[in-house]
């Protein structure tokens, strides 16, 4: 298993049954793939689409239907569409109960860094700023790292912010974060890796009391 | 019962230089493609656009930026489009960007007559600059203003002569506060019927909001072809 099948797969862990789920794009989308079939999870496109299906066949292919990421998708019995306002209404409202997303940078208070990167072309935030004050439980999944090694969970974020105190859990191919009042509590070091190593790799200040050491995924 | 054009060209004709235009569509879906066309072809200037993206290189908006007829536009997520980032690495073209939710209330209230709104999306980040913000019940939020257009460009499957309109699938996205959100709102659709073939429990949009109707075939363009095996 790689290490993004390995965060989609602890990912999945956090949604029950019956929840209405949004996944962001990139390893978010993946998390897809690993709901577990005893649990009924209706995922939520904020383009317009309560009840996501799989990938259509070529027959199946309909261009007027697509998801957040303008993919080609199917729907399941008992989905329904709506529009914009209606999609954004129920993110904001409090009615989706899970948002899982990427990030480039979180910090010790939960802020969220995940939409530009100051001199690159700016993209724009999409619904990233919506979604984050939304949805009653935000997971950021991302490598614990950046490519060069440098820590992506910091005291503050460096780059600009998608949402302040926004992120209620972090999890990555090393480890569980929960954001908590008193800071980021260290919950679960997975299979590989020491607490030491999580602490290494992480440039903000970790609470260590009653971690779980060497889970497996 | 409202004017049913027989040409995209007749549908655009009272597009003037400078006007502010809603575009609805998520990416490709659900964009009136045919009225951008005839956009394209009168070639008018300066216009503000409002719309959640700008479409690609080769379709939708993208013909009217590769035109230079677009002098700000305001969307959510712009990123599909390399002459979009050329227009504004060089100055060409002014873009303020929106959170996609805030972006749809805007426009939502822009056709309610509801002049601003205070939402939690963008309170601590560079988008909430320059507004006020308010507390409620311990949590922030920022003031939003209202869009409104000259001219909404909309498009739908099916509507009857009234106006009244039905979306399929995801196509409907920004398309019904677009119709609200325009002085004047043009349809291009799929199809017409006969007044009274639409179950109005059905309707999406109320012909209220529909100043012209055009009928017209769909490319339905697919950005990103995505099957399993």
């Amino acid at each position: 298993m790689n290490s993004r099948e390995k965060i989609a797969r602890r990912a999945e862990k956090e949604i029950e049954n019956g929840n209405y789920v949004n996944l962001g794009i990139g390893i978010p989308t993946l998390v897809a793939n690993f709901i577990s079939p005893d649990k009924t999870v209706v995922l939520q496109s904020e383009n317009g689409l309560l009840g996501i299906g799989p990938y259509p066949t070529e027959q199946e292919v309909n261009p007027d239907l697509i998801n957040a990421g303008k993919e080609t998708v199917t729907t399941i019995p008992g989905s329904a569409f709506f529009n914009s306002a209606e999609s954004f209404a129920m993110i904001r409202g409090g009615h989706v109960d899970v948002a899982i997303l990427g990030a480039m940078e979180v910090s010790e208070k939960g802020d969220l860094a995940n939409w530009m990167i100051p001199g690159k072309m700016i993209k724009g935030m999409g619904g990233a700023m919506d979604l984050v004050h939304g949805a009653k439980k935000i997971i950021v999944i991302m490598d614990h790292c950046a490519k060069d090694g440098s820590a992506k969970i910091k005291k503050q974020c460096e780059l600009p912010l998608t949402g302040k105190a926004v992120v209620n859990k972090i999890i990555t191919e090393r480890a569980m974060i929960e954001v908590t009042e008193n800071g980021l509590e260290l919950k679960e070091v997975f299979e590989g890796y020491s607490v030491q190593d999580i602490i290494d790799a992480t440039e903000a200040e970790l609470i260590i009391n009653n971690v779980r050491e060497n889970v497996s995924i | 019962m409202k004017p049913i054009y027989n040409s995209a060209k007749e549908a655009v004709a009272g597009v003037q230089d400078g006007m502010t235009l809603m575009v609805g569509g998520f990416g490709l879906v659900g964009i009136p493609e045919q009225l951008i066309l005839a956009l394209v072809d009168k070639g008018v200037k300066d216009l503000t656009v409002i719309s959640n993206n700008c479409g690609v290189d080769d379709w939708g908006l993208g013909l009217l930026l590769k035109n230079k007829q677009i002098k700000k536009m305001i969307g959510s997520y712009v990123g599909e489009n390399k002459e979009f980032e050329r227009q504004v690495i060089s100055g060409e073209i002014e873009v303020e960007l929106t959170p996609q939710g805030t972006l749809a209330e805007k426009i939502r209230a822009g056709g309610a007559g509801i002049p601003a709104f205070f939402t939690p999306a963008g309170v601590g980040t560079t988008v909430a600059e320059g507004k006020e913000v308010r507390v409620y019940d311990g949590k922030e939020y920022v003031l939003e203003e209202a869009l409104r257009a000259d001219y909404s460009f909309i498009r739908a499957a099916q509507a009857d002569k009234f106006g009244n309109l039905i979306y399929n699938m995801t196509a409907q996205n920004f398309n019904p506060m677009m119709a609200a959100a325009g002085k004047i709102t043009i349809a291009e659709v799929e199809e017409i019927v006969e007044t009274g073939d639409l179950n109005p429990a059905q309707i999406h949009t109320p012909s209220i909001y529909v100043q012209g109707l055009f009928q017209a075939e769909q490319e339905k363009r697919i950005e990103r072809l995505t099957t399993r095996s």
